[in-house]
């Protein structure tokens, strides 16, 4: 048996395949990191070891027997707001605490088609609301280039595993920045697909026109051959993109020469932090010296994409939420009174503070008399978003800006004031609203944390985005720095 | 600005009680998102259509045939109360 296994999935796949060492060796090595040190981190809600031994078992026979893709035998993590048949989804929520998922989303399905092999489900913002990790039932991750500090959000706990090395990859989802920002606070790579590309259907809804799935990974390749099995059509997603299946891994290698990138005014003004900016400076700088041309371009709508965002995503939420009645399924209040009594006491006890802002905030913008002032309106603004957007997209291939306006911040230091916390997705709400792939990949370091470099492309563009990722990190060596926790 | 009482209007609208100790600060906290949304007055949408979803997409059509089949039990397993495959709750009528 191996003392040391490749990191990449890459570098696992052809390991497994050269019969190195097994799926179930590999899968116990994981096993016992979390074991021994998620303890600290809190980057796990559960962690099913005899599953997935089993699961390793039943992949080493099926390699053996010849039946073997890419992926078989990889151990990796859900963020647990993917339905798990059998096994207990929370979504991070009091509210479904004990909740038992009697179907799998078709992400899980697809992994689980492929081989892989599922360590446990990871923490989060509850039910997504959130981007510090800190609104989870379960206490927060943290981050592990530094204990102090958040691993950002909401998909925290899969980027602070993946980046601690005790999972090679895990799967998140970008509401409003849910994959990105965490990715850059952690010093990972991860994507958010183009809205309708990975089914939704099994993901518990928090904004439906704004939620998509995606990988979180070590670089660029990694969320390529994860992409592979993720995305699809699927019927049972009824805004699922209708798209032949593509390999996002053929054009990784692709020669850069002649890109041209745009670079939002509104993105590299006086308000972007001067240190992010260094960082950004030399990332673009690398892109360069490989064929890349930047142009500045404008976006001026996207400075209200967060009031948009806030208004459409609370709208969404207070309606995808109502489904949590004490009656079907999630908490129930003890002794109910009455029906009225059952539905405010369980919604009361069974959601967190933010997730009821949240829905509260949606309410009013939904009721009779504002629903012209606020969701219209904000639809509105969406519109102009997206058109921005698609200016932009006839003069440049893609556009590149920061991912998050700092770096990871302390512990506590915004848990009490819900606008500062919103703030940190001013670069990444507009990409959800116009619907549009963006993944976020390590460009640098402040005072040992590490700094996101976001690439946002057209519609159907991830392959173009993975190959600009990936030829960055051929050039450069953040992607590849390892947390002092994880040393 | 809103005030509590229009906060626990909301809150019943929602179906989410809001007890006394945290009604003040909700009250603050919720106010001071609408003024940060109300940003979104600065600019001019006169004439500008709605957009629902980014892809303006339209509800696909599928063959008339049955994809759902009975999964009751295994649905009604993760209920808080049920009784013969109904899910209970609290008397409605008096």
């Amino acid at each position: 048996m191996a003392n040391e296994f490749p990191l990449t999935l890459a570098g696992l796949s052809a390991g497994l395949q050269k019969r190195e060492f097994s799926s179930a060796e590999l899968t116990s090595h994981y096993l016992d990191k979390i074991a021994a040190r998620d303890g600290q981190l809190n980057s796990f809600i559960s962690v099913f070891p005899e599953h997935a031994s089993t699961m390793a078992l039943a992949a080493d026979q099926a390699r053996a027997a010849g039946r073997a893709g890419p992926l078989m035998g990889i151990p990796y993590a859900n963020k647990d707001i993917f339905c798990t048949e059998g096994f207990r989804t929370t979504c991070a929520s009091k509210m479904l605490d004990t909740f038992v998922a009697p179907y799998n989303a078709t992400v899980v399905e697809k992994l689980h088609a492929a081989g892989m092999v599922m360590l446990g489900k990871t923490n989060m913002d509850e039910f997504a609301m959130g981007s510090s990790n800190e609104t989870s039932y379960y206490g927060p991750t943290r981050n592990p280039w530094n204990l102090g500090y958040v691993p950002g959000g909401s998909s925290g706990g899969s980027a602070a595993a993946v980046a601690a090395r005790l999972t090679p990859v895990a799967t998140g989802t970008d509401t409003g920045g849910s994959i990105r920002l965490p990715s850059a606070f952690c010093g990972i790579s991860g994507i958010k697909p183009t809205y309708g590309r990975v089914s939704r259907y099994g993901m518990i809804a928090f904004a439906s026109s704004l939620d998509q799935g995606g990988p979180m990974a070590l670089n660029a390749e990694d969320l390529g051959l994860m992409l592979n099995v993720m995305s699809g059509f699927d019927h049972r997603d009824s805004t699922s993109a209708e798209r032949t299946d593509e390999d996002f891994c053929a054009a990784l290698n692709f020669d850069l020469t002649g890109l041209k990138i745009g670079l939002p005014t509104e993105f590299f003004d006086e308000s972007l932090n001067s240190t992010i900016g260094s960082c950004l400076t030399e990332a673009l700088d690398c892109l360069r010296r490989q064929g890349a041309e930047c142009r500045e371009i404008s976006l001026p709508s996207t400075r209200y994409a967060i009031p948009a965002y806030y208004i459409i995503s609370s709208a969404e939420c207070s309606s995808n939420l109502s489904r949590f009645d004490g009656v079907r399924f999630g908490h129930r209040c003890d002794a109910p009174r009455d029906l009225m009594d059952l539905y405010v006491r369980s919604r009361a006890e069974g959601f967190g503070a933010e997730v009821k802002r949240r829905i509260l905030v949606g309410t009013y913008a939904l009721s009779t008399g504002y629903y012209d002032a606020y969701y219209a309106k904000a639809q509105k603004l969406r519109r102009l978003i997206k058109n921005d957007f698609q200016r932009a997209f006839e003069e440049v291939d893609v556009i590149a800006g920061p991912t998050a306006p700092s770096t990871a911040f302390p512990l506590g230091q915004r848990v009490e004031d819900p606008i500062q916390m919103y703030l940190s997705d001013v670069y990444t709400t507009a990409v959800n609203l116009a619907g549009l792939p963006a993944l976020s990949v390590p460009a640098g370091s402040v005072q040992g944390l590490p700094v996101g470099l976001q690439l946002i492309g057209n519609y159907f563009r991830e392959a173009r985005l993975l190959n600009i990722a990936h030829r960055f990190q051929h050039e450069t060596d953040w992607h590849l720095r390892v947390p002092p926790f994880a040393a | 600005m809103l005030d509590e009482a229009e906060v626990q209007v909301i809150a019943r609208l929602a179906r989410i009680g809001i007890n006394d100790d945290e009604s003040p600060t909700l009250t603050l906290q919720l106010s001071r998102i609408l003024a940060l949304v109300a940003e979104m007055n600065k600019v001019d949408t006169e004439r500008v259509e709605p957009l629902a979803h980014p892809l303006e997409l339209v509800a696909r059509r599928r063959p008339d045939v049955v994809t759902e089949t009975d999964q009751r039990a295994t649905m009604q397993q993760t209920a808080p109360a049920t009784h013969d495959g109904y899910y209970l709750v609290p008397r409605v009528i008096e």
